[in-house]
């Protein structure tokens, strides 16, 4: 490679930069874009990525419903969030230009397919004028490069008939925008050759015109000049890059090897959760059974009833499936068997925005049951931290058995970002965490020995866990309510009025078993904190940090548990003057804050689709603290 | 979890501690009887026995059994027991339904389960109408029926579901009834014997809300005339002295005629083996509804991979083929890279 693809010209430092690839969703955007990113983390930067794609599977070509987009943030230092701004928008056609010049500021550069700039194109996109010539570009760097023509050309030599020559037309963006970014082209290259080693043709065909892209930057004098992102000090280690879906899937794989349980997932194909299906039932050698069951109800009842066989039940869904596994995750707590619900939220209500992220399905998670239902509701606050929450969730199930609902969003499933790889001895045993019943529990007034399934554990109120096939333990569990100790079906007063206060007393009781919130204050007198939960966590991290470079005092804290909330939590929210809750919902956590801790914590709230942007989340620090200020005086 | 030597029990440990609490009268006690007195003829282990529920009269069975058991949420059985089922290939898992239960609010989930042909046992408790909410109709009630929630009459036209589960290409389809003991018995032990899904419908007598509803098929002076006995490999034939007999018309239509008139060697012969389930469909549909002669035992048992089984074959292959899970190695299966 060295030979074909030499450095002309000496690179400029940039400390960090946002790209995003933009085309129709045929144009393989995502492929681009993922690609890119994997060549970056392996140059070493840190990384963040946003992939955005349209909820229609093929939209009407070129229309601006139908463009799909990634965007990627790379640095030499460590950063949290996909990048507010692109400093690069690459756009395949007018409509991705459309939909995305908006969020480009003065100075941006666009790396534009010309080719498709004929007018009908142009109109499908929603163009009156050509905007290239309108002046609607102002203040942009424009660089206008015939890429289908170029990418036709360029494969020529591989045979490939134009029609699917045309698709190559992803790699050339890409070897183009490797060459202004200094990035090593071999990862991609060696892909192509793995991932079509069976289709000659094609894997020629893109890497000519990969290679087309980067020699275009290097011959055409149109770029004036080249950039570099040194790598990022990350810890040391050994990393992958993981998305939240990946991280989750994997997560619930290492709980059943840690448990040493057989992991059965029952799950209903839905946005963005679908991808936590996939991978699983890629890996049957773990014995992980997957399950696509019927509908969503049957996904997780099929999860229970294999929870009550013994395995670790998971089921995955996302808002509108999460209304619909109501009534089984209630007969989970009545039943007190383990049970694992991945929730990926994305914007509701009903079909909602099935593509985009939001957090608004907190207070579903927490009481969305009749009854008084409650149970565990833990959150990942990063993708890679979706593998930990998982088994997290899996280690309060099993304890406590209970079911646990975890939420993760659209933004953590699909983002993705560098992770160290953790050695498989440092994470939990989680089979110490439970055992099953094996002899009777109970002595009979007649002396004979019984098996009592709703005889608790003194200290986790835990009931015994007795799977069928073991001898003398039969015992039969049901959505009734059931009499202390003994298990039968019971309508005493007294009784259920206990056992609603048993079920509650073991789920808060959960809070002895969770670590402190840790508040993230350097100089330990701020009067602000900002209290996040999920995955805004990068958001508010990147926000406190530039508020802090320009000598202002902000504390942080992000919730991982939701429900219990972590012991020092009410200490941790009255310790200062003002509370600011950042949420992509309208209120929710803010809310139970306030009931549980009368603390007037005041919002930031955001609901358009898209995680906060860090200038978002400063903005409001700024303007909590000028409150602060002007109350001060 | 299983030893060899077959275990001797008595009907008295097959019964939980549990005081029974159907209507006194109920068509629900004599299958309950009939599944006691059965299970130790089966050679069963209480401990590797699970039978699942969802929500009606019917559906308070499991309390009564002393062996696992589960009393799910209404619909549900057939999932929650497909997860059982699938996890535990070792167990034998019930599950039992009513009419409203598994073809109102769980058609769904009951359709699957028998496409799928998930090893269980399922046994549909047919009153025709709903017990537990005090007397509205259900899905198998006759149109026109009068209830509470239909004072003009049911506008609804009902299931017949035998031929349900025939369309659903269940592998194991029959039909008994509540006052005939043997029946049921011989029944429900063909449904244990039989691997993958079997569905046992049994005409019950709810009678405080629909009392009589099977009376005149199911009475002593009634059954030789209304109930067709389906026997494996002979002519379907009834009547008090076999007068009547059951042919199969030019369009596939199974129909009945006196033997007399298309002579006894032209009757159709049951065969349950047939794997188009299209004979036994036209046996379903020789009666509308509990009012003219019905085929009562095995409309259809074939062989078909059981879902369990073939889920537990695909783990076995691809632990052959990718070796066992290693969680190391799965940690580091996409592009890694160190940082020093
Ligand atoms: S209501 Fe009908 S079906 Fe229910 S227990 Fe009473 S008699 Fe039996």
């Amino acid at each position: 490679m060295a030979d074909t693809i030499s450095r002309a010209r000496q690179a400029k430092s940039l400390d960090r930069v946002v790209i995003r690839f933009a085309g129709d969703s045929g144009d393989g955007m995502q492929l681009a874009g993922d690609r890119f990113t994997t060549s970056s983390a392996i140059y070493g930067n840190d990384l963040s990525t946003l992939p955005d794609f349209p909820a229609e599977i093929r939209a009407p070509a070129g229309t601006v419903a139908g463009v799909s987009a990634f965007q990627v943030h790379f640095s030499d230092h460590d950063i949290f969030t996909p990048g507010d701004h692109p400093d690069v928008l690459v756009a395949m056609n007018p409509a991705a230009l459309k939909a995305h010049a908006r969020d480009l500021e003065p100075g941006a550069a666009v790396l534009l397919n010309s080719d498709s700039f004929d007018e009908r194109s142009l109109q499908k996109a929603g163009y009156t004028s050509d905007p290239r010539g309108d002046g609607s570009l102002a203040g942009l760097k424009v660089y206008e490069v015939p890429m289908t023509s170029l990418t036709l050309e360029a494969v020529k030599p591989s045979g490939t008939k134009a029609r699917d020559a045309e698709r190559s037309k992803n790699f050339f963006a890409l070897g183009l925008v490797s060459w202004m970014y200094s990035r090593p082209m071999e990862p991609t290259l060696e892909w192509v050759a793995k991932r079509f080693a069976n289709n000659e043709m094609v894997r020629e065909a893109n890497t000519l015109a990969c290679k087309a892209g980067w020699n275009f930057g290097e011959t055409a004098e149109i770029f004036e000049s080249v950039y570099e992102v040194r790598p990022a000090q990350l810890p040391p280690g050994t990393y992958t890059n993981i998305s939240g879906n990946t991280a989750l899937a994997w997560g619930i794989i290492a709980a059943g090897q840690l448990a040493k349980l057989p992991v059965f997932l029952g799950s209903y194909p839905i946005t963005p959760a679908s991808d936590v299906l996939h991978e699983l039932s890629k890996h049957k050698n773990f014995g992980v059974r997957t399950f696509q069951a019927e509908d969503e109800i049957a996904g997780v009842s099929a999860a229970l009833g294999a929870a009550y066989g013994g395995a670790l039940g998971v089921t995955t869904t996302s808002g509108p499936g999460l209304d619909l596994k109501a009534e089984a995750i209630g007969l989970a707590i009545s039943l007190e068997l383990p049970l694992v619900v991945f929730d990926i939220q994305r914007g509701g209500p009903s079909t909602g925005l099935p593509t985009k992220t939001e957090q608004a399905d907190l207070l579903h998670a927490i009481y969305g049951r009749h009854g008084e239902a409650p149970l565990p509701v833990v959150a990942p606050i990063t993708p890679g931290d979706c593998f930990y929450t998982a088994i997290e969730a899996a280690r309060l199930a099993l304890k406590y058995r209970t079911p646990v609902i975890v939420l993760s969003d659209g933004y953590l499933a699909n983002g993705a970002e560098p992770w160290p790889v953790p050695e498989v001895e440092s994470l939990p045993d989680l089979s110490a965490e439970f055992s099953f019943a094996s002899t009777p529990n109970k002595v009979e007034p007649d002396g004979s020995e019984v098996f009592w399934p709703y005889l608790r554990d003194p200290e986790t109120l835990a009931r015994p866990w007795a799977v069928p096939g073991t001898p003398g333990l039969m015992h039969r569990l049901g959505g009734l309510e059931k009499s202390d100790g003994a298990g039968n079906v019971s309508y005493d007063p007294v009784n259920h009025d206990l056992m609603v206060r048993l079920r509650a007393q073991k789920v808060a009781g959960i809070v002895a078993d969770i670590p402190p919130i840790e508040v993230d204050d350097p100089t330990g007198d701020a009067e602000l904190l900002v209290l996040g939960w999920g995955s805004t966590y990068g958001a508010i991290c990147a926000a406190a940090r530039a508020v802090r470079a320009s000598g202002a005092k902000v504390a942080h804290a992000q919730l991982r548990h939701l429900n219990p909330f972590p012991a020092n939590l009410g200490d941790v929210v009255r310790a200062y003057k003002r509370v600011l809750v950042p949420e992509v919902n309208l209120g929710q956590l803010r809310k139970l804050v306030r009931a549980e801790f009368l603390v007037d914590a005041q919002g930031l709230n955001q609901v358009s689709g898209l995680p906060f942007r860090r200038v978002d989340v400063q903005e409001a620090i700024i303007s909590q603290l000028m409150a602060l200020g002007t109350e001060g005086r | 979890m299983t030893d060899l030597a077959t275990p001797v029990t008595t009907r008295k440990d097959w019964s939980s501690d549990q005081e029974v609490r159907w209507c006194p009268g109920c068509g629900d006690y004599s299958i309950l009887t009939a599944v006691q007195l059965l299970m130790p003829e089966l050679g069963a282990k209480r401990e590797d026995t699970v039978f699942v529920s969802g929500i009606g009269c019917s559906s308070r069975f499991p309390y009564y059994m002393n062996t696992y058991g589960v009393h799910s949420i209404h619909g549900r059985a057939p999932a929650l027991a497909t997860g059982l089922a699938v996890a535990r290939p070792d167990l034998h898992v019930w599950v039992i339904t009513g009419d409203g239960d598994a073809l109102s609010i769980g058609g769904n989930h009951l359709l699957h389960a028998l496409r799928r042909n998930v090893n269980l046992t399922i046994i549909l408790f047919n009153n025709q109408i709903y017990g537990l909410t005090k007397g509205q109709y259900s899905p198998t009630s006759e149109p026109g029926k009068v209830t509470k929630s239909t004072p003009l009459g049911s506008l609804d036209h009902p299931y017949n579901p035998v031929s349900l589960a025939l369309g659903a290409e269940a592998s194991f389809v029959a039909r008994t009834h509540d006052l005939d003991r043997k029946h049921m018995m011989e029944t429900f032990r063909r449904a244990y014997e039989h691997r993958g899904a079997a569905l046992v419908e049994v005409y019950q007598n709810c009678n405080v809300f629909n009392d009589g509803a099977f009376d005149a098929i199911t009475s002593k002076d009634n059954r030789p005339s209304m109930l067709i006995p389906l026997e494996h490999g002979k002519p379907v034939r009834f009547g008090a002295n076999g007068e009547k007999g059951v042919v199969i018309d030019g369009h596939g239509s199974a129909v009945i005629v006196d033997v007399d008139q298309v002579g006894e060697d032209n009757l159709l012969v049951h065969d349950e083996t047939v794997g188009d389930p299209t004979l036994a469909f036209s046996l379903s549909r020789l009666s509308e509804g509990p009012n003219s002669p019905t085929p009562i035992g095995v409309f259809r048992d074939v062989e078909r991979p059981d879902y369990g089984t073939l889920v537990q074959s695909q783990l076995v292959d691809a632990a052959a083929r990718k070796g066992p899970g290693d969680l190391g190695a799965l940690l580091r299966s996409g592009t890694t890279w160190t940082v020093a």
